[in-house]
């Protein structure tokens, strides 16, 4: 690399941030990886009528196995992941990934499993997942689970229209679905998907639900509150009992976003205060990798009541008569004619690759490894908390309270105010740092905020360097704020234009024909 | 106890001391005594890696999967080979690990990815839009229906019983929230009925969604629904097997509005139904109206090339209530593996390997259909699955041919009571002609046992075999 211009604030080269080009762009005509097997069967004309018939072939890379491995190998590069970095997104639980779990679902057994295959040769795969139901239950303290819906938004859907069947089987037609201002933003759009009205209850000045502003607005046209406890402020909400007292005095149900459960394990469990319906992250606190934005899995505990409505298929283990060991099918009728289950949410029986993983973890952990997990999570969080109140306290103070679950907000409205630069300054220039920045913007209700989750396998000398890191971006902006609104330097590419793009919207590559 | 966490007592004395407690209990200060589990969690103790690898074994092998027989299962998912460079680069941390691309700037690899991946979704159902793909493919279909609903307001759908049963019963279960109404048109020797689909239509139908090629393996004439549909300004649907692009038109040639479908067989792996990912594209009049993330090109702050999530204005945390759809994450890390696999293909690959899948699927479907007791159950054109009647108990047959070693497919019976005697073989560039000759041989002696009347028999035998171990 010597003798190539650098960038002053960098270690990066001109050719290092070389025009992006795409694999479209690469390879050569008549170029290729693949090789088809031998034709071995007789070959007849004429087998698709000519106006089903492709006239062109889709303009698909032309390339050799080497240059695809580097292409996708350099823009691998291009990515901050959790393995090289410290991660701390709020409200997202970016926790390690345990690479047993991806050994153990890419065995052929569990990996080439045909979803179809008959419940009897399949036996392994619906003993797995009934014992994943099972202690998931005993995790959200509900006994019933489903492990069908795809992902946190997924779950979500799938407790809304279980609300809606189970108010509909009582003859109510209820309209609306109350959500607090700090709720995960797939909270209000799954209820308009669901065929509610979003009402919104307010906060209290600590964070919490308004109980007052709650009770004002919970009547018999109310079919759900959405909640997620401890919240997106990082807040347990200390009038639990009394809000779920409110919500089923009117007859509603009290929905869970399961987000936040890594910050409860072995203290609380959603059925113990009172839910109906929780919704689990798998890719949150279960250790699913988020894949860059997805696979994930959203599986719902619910309490007796909602049972009768739960999604089909589901896992249930059989006695066999002649004492034998049980038996696990798919009861794919839930009671036939007479069911009273909201159907189907997806196809198949849900993401079972990331079943075996999280089961894996929970019998790595047991119990009590949960029960660590959450201690150690909350004790990171109030630990990193106390370091950033102690250097930049003043500049960005905690929004709520005096100490947190497992996550917390902070405000960047005084370092605007007094130094002129915006909390996605600070994310832009932590960047630089070699940190990948916490959630901002988010909660709405917090001006300029910093949403920080560290988790639980963080060690302490690295929320020690976050806190340095962000205490050096204050002091930086201090003498030259000028620096921190221009960054980051050291990274493939600058600030981008997300205005541009989104006025004319270029979401495919211009191919020669 | 395997925990991944990291505080020695040291540690803990340093940190509780900051933080100014007494104890990592009192941090647990504010969570009410009565709603307090007061237990311990009632697990199983955790087990070192090494015993939960066994388990995890133990569980994998009571399972019989397509690496354990020969096997035409597919309805839906389907056996394809996957190739090496898909595990390789979808292992890598750098893809595996990261969340969603909200800082673009370290997040230009996933984002390119995903830039790549719609032009490749894009160019394969020839449509101009493509998001960063959806959970899946029964609820893509749902979620087109709701595109549908915001784009025109009307409250009926029409979809076709050639429609994945999964995909019509997510559909009926997503409706009760939509305040749509479904109305199934049903086939006619194979395909969907047009007369009967014509006779459906209104001015009040917001969509028509059919299968291509259908569920049970016939080509459907994508244009001559689309004409009918939009004789009444209804929205075209069309739910796709996108390995079978190369080969048959791109249902976007053809008048579909919107085409979305399950992306397994694009080098992901079957993984017993999932994950894999949903593929939705559309026409650019739609791209506002698009539920998930959408990549697109941008420049940066010194004008070089470069890639962000784009028209969130669409999405839940700008617009809430209001959003085109309550999906907030896309497949990414499977998408990864079908735009991988669709470079691996390449151009004359996706058509040497349809055109391969599509003559053997011709020789299966003559071959199986000359044996005594097996019919075709229709005769449309099919690519790569087709159905037979059997004139012997399917349930049956099916279990004779597993006991040789060979699973001949799915019983029709399972989701569509006129078919009862119906068997839906899939065939993909991993079942050779050798193997196919075998499931001749085994499917035409099955059913010849079966037409003898020997079936109490071998249905006692199988009883008896019951938590199989069949390696």
């Amino acid at each position: 690399m010597t003798g190539e211009r650098s960038d002053p604030f960098t270690s990066q080269t001109e050719h290092q941030r070389e025009r992006a080009t795409t694999i479209f762009e690469k390879g050569a005509p008549r170029r290729r990886a693949f090789r088809a097997p031998e034709l071995d069967v007789p070959a007849v004309e004429g087998l698709i009528p000519a106006a089903q018939r492709r006239g062109t072939p889709p303009r698909l890379p032309e390339a050799s196995e080497p240059e695809i491995v580097r292409h996708y190998v350099n823009l691998s590069k291009r990515n901050f992941d959790l393995d090289s970095g410290f991660y701390p997104l709020g409200s997202c639980t970016m926790k390690h990934n345990p690479r047993l779990h991806e050994r153990v679902a890419a065995l052929p057994g569990h990996a080439r499993l045909h979803p179809l295959q008959d419940p009897r040769r399949a036996q392994g795969a619906l003993e797995l997942m009934f014992n994943l139901q099972e202690s998931l239950a005993e995790i959200a303290g509900l006994p019933h689970v489903s492990l069908q819906p795809s992902a946190g938004s997924h779950g979500e859907l799938a407790g809304v229209l279980l609300t809606r069947a189970y108010h509909a089987d009582r003859g109510e037609q209820r309209t609306k679905v109350l959500t607090p201002d700090s709720a995960h933003s797939t909270n209000p759009a799954t209820v308009t998907m669901a065929g509610y009205e979003v009402v919104k209850v307010a906060l209290d000045a600590a964070g919490g639900v308004d109980v007052d502003d709650l009770r004002a607005k919970a009547d018999d046209s109310v079919a759900c509150l959405m909640l997620t406890n401890p919240s997106t402020l990082g807040i347990f909400d200390p009038n639990i009992e009394e809000i779920a007292s409110i919500v089923h005095g009117v007859g509603a149900t009290l929905y869970y976003d399961g987000a936040n459960l890594n910050a409860i394990m072995g203290y609380s469990r959603p059925g113990d205060m009172g839910f109906d319906i929780v919704h689990f992250n798998l890719h949150k606190t279960f250790t699913q990798p988020h894949g860059g934005g997805g696979p994930g899995a959203g599986p719902i505990a619910v309490s007796d009541r909602i049972e009768p409505y739960l999604p089909r298929p589901q896992v249930v283990r059989r006695a066999p008569s002649n004492g034998g060991p049980p038996t696990f099918d798919l009861d794919d009728d839930r009671g036939g004619s007479e069911s009273k289950s909201i159907g189907k949410l997806r196809g198949f029986q849900g993401n079972y690759g990331v079943f075996v993983r999280t089961y894996a973890y929970i019998r790595s952990l047991g119990g009590e490894g949960l029960q660590d997990v959450s201690e150690v999570a909350v004790l990171n969080a109030n630990y990193l908390l106390a370091r950033l109140r102690e250097k930049v306290g003043d500049r960005l103070p905690l929004a709520f309270g005096e100490r947190c679950m497992h996550e917390f907000v902070l405000s960047g409205a005084p370092m605007k105010k007094e130094l002129g630069i915006r909390t996605l300054d600070v994310a832009k220039r932590l960047l630089d740092h070699g940190f990948h920045p916490p959630t901002v913007y988010f909660p709405l209700v917090v001006d300029e905020a910093l949403l920080i989750e560290p988790t639980e396998t963080e060690t302490r000398e690295t929320l020690d360097a976050f806190a340095d890191a962000i205490a050096a971006i204050v002091a930086e902006a201090e003498q030259d704020p000028e620096i921190a609104r221009n960054a980051p330097y050291t990274t493939p590419v600058r600030r981008l234009d997300e205005a541009g793009a989104a006025k004319r919207p270029r979401v495919r590559e211009v191919l020669p024909d | 106890m395997a925990g991944y966490t990291s505080v020695t007592a040291e540690d803990l004395a340093i940190m509780l001391d900051a933080i100014g407690v007494g104890s990592v209990e009192e941090l647990f200060d504010a969570i009410p005594v009565g709603v307090r589990l007061g237990r311990p969690i009632d697990l199983p103790p955790g087990e070192p890696e090494q015993a939960v690898y066994a388990e995890l074994r133990r569980l994998a092998a009571r399972n019989v999967s397509a690496e354990d027989e020969i096997t035409f299962l597919g309805a839906g998912m389907y056996d394809h080979y996957v190739p090496s460079i898909v595990d390789m680069l979808m292992s890598r941390s750098e893809f595996l690990t990261p969340y969603t691309p909200y800082q673009p700037e370290v997040s230009q690899g996933g984002l390119q990815v995903m830039f790549e991946y719609q032009t490749a979704i894009s160019e394969l159902t020839g449509l101009p839009v493509s998001n960063a793909s959806v959970y899946e493919g029964p609820s893509a279909v749902g979620a087109a229906a709701y595109l549908a609903k915001l784009t025109n307001k009307r409250r009926r759908v029409l979809v076709g019983r050639g429609v994945h049963p999964h995909s019509r019963a997510t559909l009926e279960t997503l409706a009760v929230g939509y305040g749509m109404e479904v109305a199934e048109i049903g086939l006619d020797d194979g395909v969907t009925d047009l007369a009967a689909l014509r006779d459906a239509l209104g001015d009040d139908v917001s969509a028509v969604i059919l299968q291509q090629p259908n569920f049970i393996g016939a080509i459907e004439d994508v244009q001559a629904i689309a004409d009918a549909a939009h004789g009444h300004g209804a929205l075209v649907i069309c739910a796709a097997d996108p390995l079978t692009l190369g080969v048959l038109e791109a249902p976007g040639n053809q008048g579909a509005d919107l085409v979305v479908g399950e992306g397994q067989s694009l080098g992901n792996r079957l993984d017993f139904g999932g994950p894999s990912f949903g593929f939705f594209a559309a026409t650019e009049k739609h791209i506002r109206s698009m539920p998930g993330r959408i990549a697109g090109e941008t420049t940066d702050a010194d004008g070089r090339r470069g890639f962000v999530l784009t028209l969130q204005t669409r999405e839940q945390h700008i617009r809430r209530e209001k959003a085109t759809s309550n999906i907030c994450t896309s497949q990414a890390l499977n998408a990864l593996g079908g735009v991988v696999y669709l470079s691996w293909l390449g151009r004359r690959g996706i058509v040497e390997l349809g055109e391969l899948i599509l003559q053997r699927t011709h020789y299966a479907r003559e071959t199986l259909s000359a044996l005594d007791g097996v019919d075709k159950l229709h005769d449309c054109p099919v690519v790569r699955e087709f159905a037979l009647r059997l004139d012997a108990d399917v349930g049956r047959v099916l279990e004779r041919c597993a006991a040789a070693g060979v699973n001949a497919g799915y019983a029709l019976g399972r989701s569509y009571e006129e078919f009862g005697d119906g068997l839906l073989v899939a065939i993909t560039e991993q079942r050779s002609r050798a193997d196919i000759d075998r499931l001749a041989e085994v499917l035409g002696a099955a059913v010849a046992a079966e037409r003898a009347g020997a079936g109490a028999q071998v249905a006692a035998q199988v009883t008896s075999s019951e938590g199989l171990s069949l390696r």
